[in-house]
């Protein structure tokens, strides 16, 4: 026995044996393999273990998975204040955080959105350790894609460019991408990343934009046509119309009911004028001894100009078919048509119509305001009361979509009157939930006040603060942080669970207050420059 | 001037992801009041009340030296959200301004100052004291048991080792993991832990991926190794027979290793990182000696969920004592006394130097000569740059005449870590500390430049 773990003499002189010759010794087993007793082998072994694991060396650099340049290009862009960069850290989910902050006092997950719409507003780029997780944050809610992607700035694009879970970046246009188009994307690169050529080169150039779509139009797929024609809804203007009117001879329908719905939107085209030329067939101006009425024929029948124009030949809805086309056309018909005739949005609406076409009247007047963007027919819609009307298919949705069409501070005092209007209705909340979402946020203070008095209204009511949800949800990202103090008051007077929900909601407007005074940065608020 | 810490500094205290979300979140002016520091007057203290859900507020310190932390919440986790969220407002200079500490702050810190005199004092005055006779014969006695039972262990080992090999390891996947468990328990049996982690080790390498074989015989002859190194443990030079009785299982108390020479110096905190299973969060804490070059190892540990007790903030400097557990390649220390609060590096050093990757790598050759048992060593990278290959994870540096490569051991360090890793260095060369090793390099922490700044990064925090 020696004096130490140096192997024997004899191990010393065998230990030149290959390490795989000493393997297969060892996987047969030296019963059959005789190369040495087995405590000899495990000798060597441990000899060339040590030996093969001292003289590891580097190898070559494998080729980087990915595309583009070696290394990220450089970032001008101011970096977010120290609290702003630490508060991003806290805002973005970890793998070990439960998203939203478990029991935490404030909801979390609303205050992100409205964190990286400022943060990029501010013209800040994110720290380098937070992109990673800021783009899976936005790989998993797409409403996040855009400010998420301004603030990873060109890291997050070279990082996009190696890692597939985040290919979405490379596909996400930003507003005012001062970068070219590129052509190859078009030529070679997938459906996405297309349209996203298409969608940016429109925005640049739109004729330019129109004539790439014809030079290849015959060759692309039916549904990619479909959603390279909708690339054009943006900045659509007059000159697009021989290409549309050519498209409505489409081999696929849905890519001509899309067309049509373009060309119905640009109240000088020829199809408006058809459409126009068949409204005042179906809907006529009658004075009778009590006064003017309108006086509604459907048409009876689908013809062949008709389908060319996008309207299906049957009802896809269940609806009588000559509903379905009276809608079709009133909805693709110019609403000056109306106003030329009868008189003012007001005055039309107020015409008594003929048998119990009223409702179908209407329902299509407020697409066609949608279409048009129409906000003096949308206002007149809109001083209708909605509720009133949804008895007869009308509903908050249409309501909504109505609102967009307005200013947006215009859509807040409306929203607020519709509230206080309806103060005796506990179902009224639930209801508003999508009118309030079209509002925009944060909400200037009578409509925030409004609210406020609704939800005092429900809580007080008995009603439970689960089935408001939706209503809370957007009071946390867009109620004004002033009103913390108002929630503490409610608060107080509320049932456990009304004020458990006013506490966290008033937390979360705090919240909010010091998210966006640390990203205004230590110097006091600097003017957002939003490019 | 005062030294403030970094928000990083402190964050890399937290004991876990959540407190550093929730200390973030309460770093915000709203809850806090009274929140002063002193670090003027060499009392090196922050102290501060934080509104909680109770009816009072809750009552931080902060003691730099240690740092120690104080705090009259109900939390288990060390330091709490509290004590790290008045870091992070001291750091940021909100609010904490200096001042003289109120009667509550003072008098835990007078406290726990006369407390670790006398626990120092304590200290040398049993490493002084000559325990009675009857207790040391006694404490023979039990040594002298337990080394038999090992003894025996290692020889069964030794011989369940050369069967296997007698039979030969081809059929070693059909066979499973249960013979090695089994081997693995009667080595726990026989008071070696460190026998029986590699036995069951010995288990999971057959399924382990393409290359087993040669992997499992590196492994065999590792553990034979050691079993005879321990038969012979008596006859081996000191160094080394500390190091096999270490890597067959004996622990050395922190008392013990504290009688033992100490090493003052500025120790650079490198980086630390936490390993849970089911029944023990172990963190190790790494650090380098500025003036010695000593590489140290500290471990600490904690039940699950309450997080281990000591957490020093990574980048700073730290003036104190560490003693060394003996071995042939002394690493693992233990914290003695300590002398200030961890303070930042002059800007000249607020990079580690680093190796070349051959340097590296010859680092771990070197220290496998002294300690053949050894999985990796602490290293310093310069100028890598980690990237995704087709390969896998690996770090490269091309900055001389033969760019080189090592692969990332991707155990324990999760995609998401690599990808932040990838993200800091942005395709350009970054200074690494991790462990390098005969599996590959494991990164800890990152240092990398943003604009004028030096900024750390816990790769796994």
């Amino acid at each position: 026995m020696t004096n130490s773990v140096t192997p024997s003499a004899a191990t010393v002189q065998d230990a030149s044996t290959a390490w795989p010759d000493l393997v297969t010794a060892a996987l047969l087993g030296t019963d059959r393999r005789p190369l040495a007793t087995a405590p000899e082998l495990l000798d060597r072994a441990a000899l060339q273990a040590v030996r093969r694991r001292a003289g590891l060396r580097p190898g070559l650099p494998s080729a980087p998975t990915g595309t583009g340049d070696a290394e990220a290009p450089a970032d001008a862009r101011p970096p977010l204040p120290e609290a702003a960069a630490r508060r991003l850290a806290m805002l973005l989910p970890g793998p070990d955080a439960p998203s939203g902050g478990a029991g935490s006092l404030a909801n979390i997950s609303e205050l992100l959105p409205q964190y990286l719409t400022a943060a990029a507003g501010h013209g800040y780029r994110a720290p380098a350790a937070q992109v990673p997780p800021l783009l899976d944050a936005a790989r998993a809610r797409s409403e996040l894609r855009t400010d998420a992607v301004r603030l990873a700035g060109p890291l997050g694009r070279w990082l996009a460019e190696r890692n597939p879970d985040w290919r979405y970046v490379l596909r996400t246009p930003l507003p005012g991408d001062a970068d070219l188009p590129d052509e190859r994307l078009w030529q070679e690169g997938l459906f996405a990343e297309r349209v996203t050529h298409l969608t940016r080169l429109r925005r640049r150039d739109p004729a330019a934009a129109r004539e790439l779509l014809r030079s290849c139009w015959s060759q692309e797929r039916a549904e990619d046509r479909l959603l390279f024609l909708d690339a054009l809804q943006e900045r659509l203007s007059a000159e697009d119309e021989p290409f549309l009117e050519s498209v409505l001879s489409d081999r696929s329908k849905n890519v001509r009911l899309t067309a049509a719905e373009l060309l119905s939107t640009l109240p000088g085209s020829a199809l408006a004028l058809r459409m126009a030329e068949r409204a005042r067939t179906a809907v006529r101006l009658t004075v009778t001894a009590e006064g003017r009425r309108l006086t509604v024929r459907p048409p009876t029948a689908c013809d062949a100009a008709m389908l060319r124009d996008g309207i299906a030949a049957t009802s896809p809805t269940g609806r009588a078919d000559r509903a379905f086309w009276l809608g079709e056309i009133l909805a693709a018909t110019p609403l000056e048509t109306w106003q030329r005739g009868f008189g003012p949005p007001e005055a039309v609406l107020a015409l008594p119509v003929s048998d119990t076409w009223a409702a179908e009247l209407r329902e299509a007047w407020s697409r066609a305001a949608v279409r048009q963007n129409d906000s003096a027919w949308a206002r007149a819609l809109l001083a209708d009361d909605p509720s009133a009307d949804r008895a007869a298919g009308g509903t908050a949705g249409g309501a909504a979509r109505l609102l967009g069409v307005l200013a947006p501070a215009e859509r807040a005092r409306w929203t607020a009157a519709y509230l206080d209007r309806h103060d005796q209705d506990a179902h009224s909340l639930g209801e508003v939930f999508q009118l309030l979402v079209a509002c925009p946020a944060p909400w200037p203070e009578p409509l925030g006040d409004a609210v406020l008095r609704a939800l005092a209204r429900v809580s007080a009511g008995g009603g439970y603060p689960w089935s408001h949800s939706g209503v809370l949800g957007v009071a946390e990202r867009a109620l004004a942080p002033e009103a913390a103090e108002e929630l503490d008051a409610l608060a107080e007077g509320a049932g456990s669970a009304w004020a458990e929900m006013f506490t966290r909601l008033a937390a979360t407007l705090r919240l909010r207050a010091t998210m966006l005074t640390e990203l205004a940065g230590p110097t006091g608020p600097a003017a957002p420059s939003i490019p | 001037m005062e030294d403030r810490w970094t928000p990083e500094h402190v964050l890399s205290l937290a004991p876990d992801a959540p407190s550093r979300r929730a200390a973030t979140r309460l770093s915000a002016p709203a809850p806090w009041s009274g929140t002063g520091c002193d670090t003027a007057s060499g009392a090196a203290a922050v102290w501060g009340e934080c509104e909680g859900s109770g009816s009072t507020p809750y009552r931080t310190v902060v003691d730099l030296t240690g740092p120690t932390y104080q705090c009259s919440c109900p939390s288990r986790k060390f330091p709490c959200k509290h004590a790290l969220a008045l870091l992070l407002r001291w750091s940021a200079g909100a609010g904490v301004a200096q001042d003289e500490a109120p009667v509550w702050a003072a008098t835990w810190l007078s406290g726990r100052r006369t407390r670790s005199g006398q626990k120092a004092a304590h200290e040398a005055d049993t490493s002084s004291a000559t325990p009675d006779e009857a207790s040391l014969v006694a404490a023979g006695r039990r040594r002298e048991r337990r080394a038999a039972r090992v003894a025996a262990g290692a020889s069964e080992l030794e011989a369940r080792l050369a069967d296997q090999l007698r039979g030969g390891l081809a059929d070693a996947p059909t066979q499973g993991y249960a013979g090695w468990n089994d081997v693995a328990a009667r080595m726990v049996d026989a008071q070696a832990p460190g026998l029986a982690a590699r036995a069951r080790e010995l288990g999971a390498v057959p399924s382990s991926g393409p290359g087993w074989p040669s992997r499992l015989l590196e492994e065999y002859g590792l553990c034979h190794l050691l079993a005879t190194g321990y038969r012979r443990v008596d006859v081996l030079p000191e160094p080394l027979a500390a190091t096999v009785r270490a890597r067959v299982g004996f622990t050395l108390d922190a008392a013990e290793v504290l009688r033992g020479p100490h090493l003052r110096d500025r120790w650079l905190v490198l980086g630390a990182r936490d390993s849970a299973d089911e029944r023990v969060t172990t963190r190790r804490i790494w650090l380098r000696g500025s003036e010695s070059g000593r590489d140290a190892l500290l471990l600490s540990f904690g039940r699950p969920g309450v997080g281990p007790e000591l957490a020093l903030p990574t980048g700073l400097l730290l003036d104190a004592e560490l003693a060394f557990h003996p071995g042939a390649r002394p690493l693992r220390a233990v914290l003695g006394p300590r002398f200030g609060a961890p303070v930042p590096p002059p800007p000249a050093e607020a990079v580690p130097d680093g190796l070349s990757l051959d340097a590296a790598l010859d680092a771990y050759g070197l220290a496998l000569g002294d300690d053949p048992w050894l999985e990796s060593w602490p290293v310093v990278l310069r100028q890598v740059v980690p990237a995704p290959t087709a390969l896998g994870w690996e770090l490269a540096d091309r900055s001389g005449p033969a760019p080189a490569a090592i692969p990332v051991d991707r155990r324990g360090t999760p995609d998401a870590a690599l990808w932040r890793l990838a993200a800091v260095s942005g395709g350009r060369p970054i200074t690494l500390f991790g462990e390098c090793g005969h599996r590959g390099f494991t990164p800890v922490t990152a240092w990398y430049p943003d604009g004028q700044q030096i900024r750390t990064l816990g790769v796994t925090p």
